[in-house]
């Protein structure tokens, strides 16, 4: 594998990330519990959408095909994404949603931290605009979990339930392969086992703020990374892609 | 900077308008989502040059996925155009990012009188920009833009927009 294809599958995996959790969290639009959180979560998945538009309009530059980040969003199929299960995950209540936005903002926050020392300055640039926004939503959804776990009985025991569910989904954020390990060598990303030491103090949070208990299991499904998805994945895209499938190369 | 062109066959000179110029120019576009302040004040013209006949204008995105980022570059293309530029090359520059350290103090006084608080380093509004009362609680972090808050004066009972402060 050569830097550059190398490059190619990080620039999906992080493109892939924010799309797909961008469309999920865009599902809610006009569902939301209170106006203000409906809104919250719209800007919140607008971000995402447009932190996707950098990563992937990167991919298609270093890929050198002629493809640009609307073909990488709309023109693929399911084996062909790269973002972590976790974003794929179901929406389920507004507790689980909350849930799943903490524990990949953490990630995200450390992740993008770690990405704006970067030796490619094209991921540093992009990194260093992102890591604002997410660090912007990392505040509001570390204050949402926290306040919702330790709130009432229900919301506790809804609050815990999310954490469970998603908990084995979190692992394969921390999973490196080949790709990364070439990323590491030439100073481009970090290892990705390297970040988990800071997750977990984030997400510690959890405990010392709330009345929450972090799962002791260490079990990963994993898969995403290269392209192997839930079913969910396909519902997603079905959605997503429903226009360029319906009307291919349809324009406005 | 001079430029020559041909006209009924005959060489005229003219001069084309100083980069200075451009900025006051530039000064008139408002924000398209907050039409009380120019694009100037919100500071993302990063910079105005002339490469040979062509103006550039560098122009950095507020927020990553902000919709207004299009509208924004349509409209520095009209305007420059109705000024007679015709060579115009935008550049899109993400770093440094976007702060709302640049907005200018022009600016962050038409916010305020407009009825949005301006961004303060301590991440929240000073005071209302209604009744000046500094009794204000948050309402929400986002807003009806990607670049607002919510807020509440508990004095004059009034909601307002803070600008998020990044």
């Amino acid at each position: 594998m050569t830097v550059d294809q190398a490059l190619f599958q990080f620039l999906l995996r992080l493109g892939d990330n924010t799309l797909i959790l961008g469309h999920r969290v865009s599902e809610w639009c006009g569902h939301g519990p209170v106006l203000e959180e409906d809104i919250a979560l719209a800007n919140t998945a607008l971000d995402l959408i447009g932190q996707t538009q950098l990563w992937l309009g990167l991919a298609a530059e270093v890929e050198g095909k002629g493809r640009s980040a609307d073909n990488l969003a709309y023109l693929r199929d399911a084996w062909e994404f790269r973002n972590l299960l976790l974003v794929e995950r179901p929406n389920g209540d507004f507790g689980q949603t909350l849930m799943r936005q903490f524990l990949f903002d953490a990630w995200s926050s450390l992740m993008l931290e770690k990405l704006c020392d970067s030796s490619d300055i094209r991921i540093a640039d992009i990194a260093r605009k992102a890591s604002k926004e997410v660090t912007y939503h990392l505040e509001r959804s570390s204050d949402l979990v926290v306040r919702l776990a330790d709130g009432t009985a229900e919301s506790h025991a809804k609050m815990q339930a999310a954490l469970d569910d998603l908990w084995p989904y979190t692992g394969e954020m921390f999973i490196g392969d080949d790709a990364d390990d070439i990323l590491v060598a030439n100073g481009i990303a970090p290892n990705p086992a390297d970040l988990r030491a800071a997750w977990l103090t984030i997400v510690q949070r959890l405990e010392t703020e709330s009345t929450l208990t972090l799962p002791e299991s260490d079990f990963a499904h994993q898969g995403g990374k290269s392209g192997r998805h839930s079913e969910h994945l396909g519902y997603i895209l079905t959605e997503m892609q429903w226009l360029q499938r319906a009307y291919p190369g349809a324009t406005w | 900077m001079a430029a020559t062109r041909l006209s009924r066959g005959h060489v005229v000179t003219t001069t084309a308008p100083t980069v200075a110029e451009i900025w006051n120019w530039l000064d008139a576009v408002p924000d398209p989502e907050i039409p009380a302040i120019s694009l100037v004040d919100l500071g993302v013209i990063r910079d105005v040059a002339w490469q040979g006949d062509t103006c550039q204008v560098t122009v950095t995105p507020t927020y990553s996925g902000c919709p207004a980022t299009t509208i924004i570059n349509l409209d520095i293309e009209t305007a420059l155009r109705s000024h007679g530029i015709q060579k115009l090359e935008l550049k899109r520059q993400l770093s440094p990012p976007w702060t709302t350290d640049w907005l200018s103090d022009k600016g962050r006084a038409s916010l305020e009188e407009y009825g949005i608080a301006p961004p303060q380093p301590a991440g929240g509004p000073a005071h209302c920009p209604r009744c000046a009362s500094s009794d204000v609680t948050r309402i929400s972090q986002f807003g009806s833009t990607p670049c607002k808050a919510q807020w509440r004066c508990d004095a004059c009972l009034e909601p307002f927009d803070y600008f998020k402060c990044i």
